[in-house]
């Protein structure tokens, strides 16, 4: 790669060949032009409209976040009435003190440890068996698991509840239907799946799911098409199950893509929301709240509490950062930066 | 050894074996189509249904009595006082600006990051993966307090700013790879020809970077089109400005049990991208997966 002396290798902003105006007084745009050469401020011209909106409208909304939450904050501070109160931990003492948010917290970890290892095993084998169906069947396949990933998350939310409508909902007409020993029976007819915390975070792990897995499943079968056929036929002339198969070839080669997706399941379901907010019909049943929703609710419902949803805001935000790390490292070590 | 007999036999069984294999893994393919598609069938099937039909202890599959009445009633907005086109103008209006103006910075930025090694470049990135992570339900209450006081509140430009913000570090993460896989020797090329800066970049840099640029539109628009929670909260009370997934929402809330109706609604707001993305499917994958698994 050559180096010249007016900066970066090929930047497109160097003509290297012969200057427009060689011998008149540069205008101002050649002036600006030599000036960004000299300096090697292009890179940085170039990703400031990026930086400022994104410092403008993410990072400086997350510093208030951090801020608000050592505040008093309520309509009060809003309206300008009242002065800004600093209180210091107050806002976390009084959450850790707080039954609503261990149980919405407890929600949201329990909701996340089934819906992710589900996503992922529902996603993997349908990848896996994607992999092995002829080119006009995986088309056909993954052209449907596509519709479901495109599905917006408020369509796909109010059609679970449709299904799962006591009554006129195909789902409770077919558990009922179903045979005794397969757990159905006449129970199930007008059975709610909204009035609790266990059936309505049920279906929604289903709605989960179902929006989930597609995006797994075709990165998974992306991978394993980088997998040389021989290997995995080799495998199978020594005698080996597709058990054995998967974990001692197909698994530890595609370990760091699994890594990637597990990262951003947990991301994702942690911060379940949108479905969450439409399954548990907005904010009104207050044991039903993940953290995500408890947050929400205390900032927007009445009386808002701004600086005390803050602190949840920003507790919510250092778990998801936590994993986020892991995703950064996984990410910088399948050479993502370079 | 084998003889011949005993060899035909041998190899009419594998054949017979496969095809079973074959016919199997095909029927579980169907199967998994089947299950995946039914909620998309089931919303379709149940928008064209008569009330008598819907709301029936023992549902059929297909309508019997298909009727377009509950798209009317969608569409004619006599449930909340608005016309459907009112929320898809709304809708298109933020997703469209939205686009362009990511499309347009997130451009910029790919160039930088792809085309020059300068310092802070890692943390530039290592600030995009971060800042993509962020939960927007935690965001939202700082930018509400900020809009409020910049009077965005109500407002689809307030909207428009926070979707360009929030695609960008997605968009720039995808456009980088498509810009990187420009050869530089086609920028070099037109500059020693005498092409200016903007003239290498209108005429090399962006003609070939354009199905990039389709692809990360794709995610922009999608993420604009579909979001909800920035919606939901700084256009909490103007129901004329509300966009589609707000309206599909509300619209559900008002009309608790009437599924015909929600159904049109939600059938009119998904199947157009639905279609969309059965278009661009194969072209859309690799592009999906460049971006995404790869961080």
């Amino acid at each position: 790669m050559m180096r010249t002396a007016h900066g970066q290798p090929g930047s497109i902003s160097v003509p290297a060949g012969r200057p427009r105006q060689p011998a008149a007084r540069p205008g101002f745009r050649g002036r600006s032009a030599l000036w960004i050469r000299r300096h090697r401020v292009a890179p940085y011209l170039l990703l400031l409209p990026s930086l400022a909106l994104i410092a403008a409208l993410v990072l400086w909304p997350a510093a208030q976040i951090a801020s608000l939450s050592f505040q008093n904050y309520g309509l009060a501070q809003l309206d300008g009435t009242a002065p800004t109160q600093w209180i210091g931990l107050g806002n976390y003492s009084q959450i850790l003190h707080d039954p609503e948010f261990w149980l919405s917290l407890r929600l949201s970890v329990l909701s996340a440890a089934v819906m992710v290892p589900l996503t992922l095993v529902v996603g993997t084998l349908v990848g896996l068996l994607l992999n092995r169906l002829g080119s006009k069947m995986r088309t056909f396949v993954s052209a449907v698991a596509t519709l479901a990933w495109a599905t917006p998350t408020v369509s796909a939310s109010v059609i679970f509840v449709w299904l799962a409508t006591p009554d006129g909902g195909v789902i409770d007409w077919f558990l009922a239907k179903l045979p005794t020993w397969l757990g159905g029976g006449a129970h199930w007819a007008g059975f709610s799946w909204t009035n609790s915390a266990l059936p309505a975070y049920t279906l929604l792990t289903a709605l989960v799911v179902w929006t989930g897995f597609p995006f797994i499943a075709i990165s998974v079968l992306a991978g394993l098409r980088t997998i040389p056929s021989e290997l995995h036929e080799s495998a199978l002339v020594d005698g080996a199950g597709p058990w054995r198969i998967f974990w001692r070839i197909t698994y530890p080669l595609l370990r760091p893509i699994f890594r990637v997706l597990f990262l951003l399941s947990i991301i994702w379901d942690f911060g379940v929301f949108t479905q969450v907010y439409i399954v548990i019909g907005e904010l009104g049943q207050r044991d039903m709240y993940n953290l995500g929703i408890y947050e929400y609710a205390t900032a927007f419902q009445l009386p808002p509490a701004y600086g005390l949803a803050s602190a949840l805001a920003f507790i919510l935000t250092i778990i998801l950062l936590i994993v986020t790390v892991g995703y950064v490292r996984a990410s910088v070590r399948q050479g993502a930066l370079q | 050894m084998i003889i011949p007999a005993a060899r035909r036999r041998a190899t009419r069984r594998r054949f017979w074996t496969r095809r079973t294999r074959r016919a199997g893994l095909n029927l579980l393919g169907l199967l998994v189509a089947l299950v995946t598609l039914f909620p998309i069938f089931w919303m379709i099937s149940t928008a064209f249904k008569p009330a008598t039909e819907w709301y029936s202890l023992t549902p059929h599959p297909l309508p019997a009595h298909p009727t377009l009445s509950n798209f009317r009633g969608v569409i004619d907005g006599n449930v909340i006082g608005w016309p459907y086109w009112n929320f898809l103008k709304n809708s298109l209006f933020v997703t469209l600006v939205s686009v362009a103006a990511s499309s347009l910075v997130a451009l910029l930025a790919a160039v930088a990051v792809a085309r020059f090694r300068f310092r802070f470049r890692t943390t530039y990135l290592i600030m995009l993966l971060i800042v993509q992570m962020l939960p927007q339900q935690a965001l939202v209450i700082a930018l509400f307090i900020d809009f409020r006081s910049l009077g965005l509140l109500d407002s689809l430009v307030g909207l428009v700013l926070v979707y360009t913000a929030f695609a960008l570090p997605v968009t720039i993460w995808m456009l980088r790879n498509f810009v990187a896989a420009v050869p530089r020797e086609l920028e070099e090329a037109a500059a020693i020809d005498g092409a200016g800066p903007y003239k290498v970049f209108w005429r090399i840099l962006l003609p070939l970077v354009a199905p990039g640029l389709v692809a990360t539109s794709v995610f922009a628009f999608v993420f604009a089109y579909n979001e909800f929670i920035f919606a939901l909260t700084f256009l909490g009370t103007d129901t004329a400005k509300f966009t589609l997934p707000l309206y599909v929402q509300y619209f559900y809330g008002r009309n608790g049990a009437n599924w015909g109706a929600i159904m049109a609604a939600s059938t009119l707001f998904t199947v157009p991208v639905l279609a969309f993305f059965l278009l661009i499917q194969r072209r859309l994958a690799g592009g999906l997966l460049a971006g995404a698994v790869k961080g």
